[in-house]
């Protein structure tokens, strides 16, 4: 028994509150690690166990550059707070599964250097990090990022280029015969057994990661119900045989946009801070990830169109704001 | 329906230590250290110098002014000392010390038998003015100033704060469980003095047996039992009133602005101890708990008490505390000693263990939004925290309701990075008042 005689110390005085809840940054990004783990190793069964080493640069790079960057700016060292890794992964993943070794490196050093600690760090970056490194790489080396591997376990699908690859060059009718027949296309898409960067293939495991986050309450359900769901009516809408003909199911589950609009848009650090916030940035980026993929250059437009909503993110928040108790909605 | 309020935490609440055990009497101080300050407004004024003998119940300090409060004294003996001691607010208060001669004995006349229902409002609000009662939730507000209606304002209802919302605390649920009809009585006194037909009573739905008794207590009175979810702060004014009538409090106002006063459980059981037996405040019920203490306690205990001697009678530590709270662990004041009197807001001492406080290093915000989901007042605690750091006390208090807070301190639980955010806006609270005192002097 410690009595109260004893007065060795005065005791702390820390400001209230006094008992906090044993949620902390680092147990959030490892949950989303272990997320998007199942998603990232079917991208290993899917294209080979290369991407694996790809995996790995690109988390282990994105962890070494952090320490050095905090090292060199004499700040304390966080990479356990597992943050740097996700960001790493998030790059890897959405690479294609070709890629030489060098560029998740470099590609990591872009996010984490350039795009996160330059701008201040863990919290202040306006960009998603693992997004600007995969721009960067895009501009950078257009050819390697559209360099498409055949895959190991593809029945009979043997076509070098993703599936909306296809959509943009050959058309329609082409992307349906490549995969055999539609049920069979969006079979396809749904388990991730078709061609497309590392992690962004497996429609339904990256639907149980994310389904995973939503019940842990590290993401709103909002967001990547809103953006799915615009690319799906949107692309339903403005089909290629005029109004109404368009493949929703192929455009939702088609891309990055699952691992976009779960895993990117959902990054707390680069999106509003109220839900009515976030819900207008999902619906932002998924208008802009249609106008790309139908109108623009590029086959796929959900990394951009995350990157441009990240980018009105601050317009956003500044306008929308939560609603005070007791404000009536008169002048503030 | 379930009634509640936007927003809100769901804290450990941690009453088992207690919510179980009657109320103990703590035995008498040796000596009563006992401050002028112990309620808002102007401190009180010592009417007793060294040497004098004083009586239990004598009026040993004189409110000073209207928003003030008098100060009796708690036990009886000799005054050894009037002037600077310990305080558990203020650090050091101007304090009459009391030496106890062990005997315990009333100022001549007390206690008294007297029955309120021949009495008028006013000398009912005198009565409770001279009993020196305050706010016992732990505001400490004088009561009679806030059972005062103000000439502009109509109160037509009386709400009984009996949510206890804070965790580890359980005053108010014993209190409620074994003092009924003091309740039942301070209430109905209560509502007199204001001149209400109406009373509502929310209660958190963690105290069943709390509900049925009140329920039962009240039978046949114009008096409501509410039964509230337990989410912290159920208990704050403004949400307690919102979740039990629906009205909702503007930006800026207070309870009197929507015709409610708020009473504390612990604050009507005085006001029917002055008012029926003519008892001024001088002791109270309190919650010694807390994951260090080795005999976690109610206990009901005389004001000037040391924190020492109430933690002494629950058999000491069992660890060595992290901390040291007066009041509950969510709003409460973390303490640097034990050497310091109970005064009449301390709801509850809790000497809370290593682990039990789970803090941690602060980092950055990163905007993940639990605490605007967190806010029961509908702010932005992240662009609170983050203006006050960057120095913009203006625009925090201009576009982001600064004011509003009722620093609850749910953002604060609920963050993962572990910010300080209630700090924060005390200190842009603070530097506002600053600048605005800077400006009616320039």
């Amino acid at each position: 028994m410690v009595d109260t005689t004893m007065n060795d110390k005065i005791f702390n005085v820390s400001m209230s509150p006094h008992i906090r809840d044993n949620e902390s940054i680092s147990k959030i990004m490892w949950t989303v690690i272990i997320a998007l783990t199942p998603a990232a190793l079917f991208g290993a069964f899917n294209f080979g166990y290369r991407v694996l080493m790809v995996l790995l640069i690109g988390m282990g790079s994105a962890v070494l550059f952090e320490y050095l960057t905090q090292k060199i700016r004499k700040k304390a060292i966080t990479i356990r707070d597992g943050s740097a890794c996700l960001t790493g992964l998030l790059l890897a993943m959405c690479l294609p599964p070709t890629i030489p070794f060098y560029m998740p490196a470099v590609g990591s050093f872009i996010a984490i250097v350039i795009a996160k600690h330059a701008m201040g760090g863990l919290g202040f970056n306006i960009f998603n990090p693992a997004h600007i490194g995969r721009a960067a790489l895009m501009i950078s080396w257009p050819v390697a990022m559209t360099t498409w591997s055949k895959m190991t376990t593809g029945v009979d699908v043997v076509s070098t280029a993703t599936p909306l690859n296809i959509l943009k060059q050959q058309g329609y009718q082409k992307l349906i015969e490549t995969f055999g027949s539609a049920p069979d296309m969006y079979q396809a898409l749904f388990l991730g057994t078709r061609n497309g960067s590392i992690g962004e293939t497996s429609t339904v495991l990256l639907l149980l990661g994310g389904c995973f986050l939503i019940y842990k309450k590290y993401i709103n359900w909002q967001v990547p119900v809103v953006m799915v769901g615009t690319v799906g009516i949107l692309t339903w809408v403005f089909g290629p045989a005029g109004l109404f003909t368009g493949d929703p199911l192929f455009h939702m589950m088609a891309g990055g946009l699952i691992i976009g609009a779960f895993f990117m848009a959902t990054d707390m650090v680069t999106i509003p801070i109220t839900i009515k916030g976030q819900v207008i940035f999902a619906l932002g980026a998924g208008i802009l990830t249609v106008l790309i993929r139908l109108k623009g250059g590029y086959p796929e437009g959900v990394c951009y169109s995350i990157l441009l909503m990240n980018s009105i993110t601050p317009l956003i928040d500044r306008f929308v704001q939560p609603v005070r108790f007791g404000l009536r909605g008169e002048a503030k | 329906m379930i009634k509640s309020f936007r927003g809100g935490v769901h804290p450990k609440d941690s009453k088992f230590y207690t919510a179980g055990k009657p109320i103990e009497t703590a035995p008498l101080p040796e000596v009563a250290v006992i401050p002028m300050r112990q309620h808002i407004g102007a401190a009180s004024i010592p009417i007793v110098k060294k040497g004098d003998l004083v009586k239990k119940g004598q009026v040993i300090g004189e409110a000073d002014g209207f928003v003030s409060s008098n100060v009796h004294a708690s036990i009886s003996g000799q005054v050894i000392d009037v002037g600077s001691h310990p305080h558990p607010i203020f650090g050091k208060c101007e304090a009459v010390v009391i030496s106890s001669d062990g005997k315990d004995e009333w100022l001549e006349g007390l206690p008294l038998t007297r029955n309120w229902e021949e009495l008028e409002a006013a000398q009912l609000l005198k009565i409770i003015s001279d009993a020196g009662i305050v706010g016992m939730g732990g505001a400490t507000f004088p009561t009679h100033v806030k059972s005062t209606v103000q000439k502009d304002k109509h109160v037509d209802l009386l709400v009984l704060n009996a949510a206890e919302c804070e965790p580890y605390l359980t005053a108010d649920h014993r209190m409620m469980l074994e003092e009924g009809p003091r309740i039942v009585a301070g209430v109905r006194i209560a509502m007199k003095v204001l001149g209400v037909e109406k009373c509502l009573i929310g209660i958190e739905d963690n105290k069943k047996d709390a509900i049925e008794e009140m329920t039962t207590a009240f039978a046949g009175l114009p008096v409501d039992v509410v039964a509230l979810p337990t989410k912290y702060p159920q208990g704050a004014e403004k949400m307690l009133i919102n979740a039990v009538s629906g009205r909702i409090i503007p930006s800026g106002g207070l309870p009197m602005d929507v015709g409610v006063v708020v009473q504390n459980v612990g604050t009507v059981a005085a006001i029917c101890d002055a008012v029926t037996r003519g008892i001024p405040l001088i002791q109270r019920v309190t919650t010694v708990s807390g994951g260090s203490i080795k005999a976690p306690k109610n206990i009901r205990v005389r004001i000037g008490t040391s924190f020492r001697e109430a933690i002494d009678f629950c058999d000491g530590f069992l660890t060595r505390p992290e901390k040291i709270i007066m009041g509950g662990p969510m709003m409460g004041m973390a303490e640097p000693n034990i050497d310091i009197p109970i005064i009449k807001g301390v709801s509850g001492i809790l000497a809370i263990a290593k682990g039990e406080a789970n803090t941690g290093k602060e980092a950055s915000c990163i905007r993940c939004g639990r605490c605007v989901n967190a806010c029961p007042m509908g702010l932005n605690p992240s662009m609170l925290s983050i203006l006050s750091e960057r120095g913009l006390y203006e625009e925090a208090r201009e576009d982001y309701g600064l004011f509003d807070c009722a620093e609850c301190g749910s953002c604060v639980f609920a963050c993962p990075a572990k910010r300080n955010i209630v700090q924060y806006v005390k200190f842009s609270k603070a530097q506002n008042a600053a600048a605005k005192l800077k400006e009616n002097r320039g």
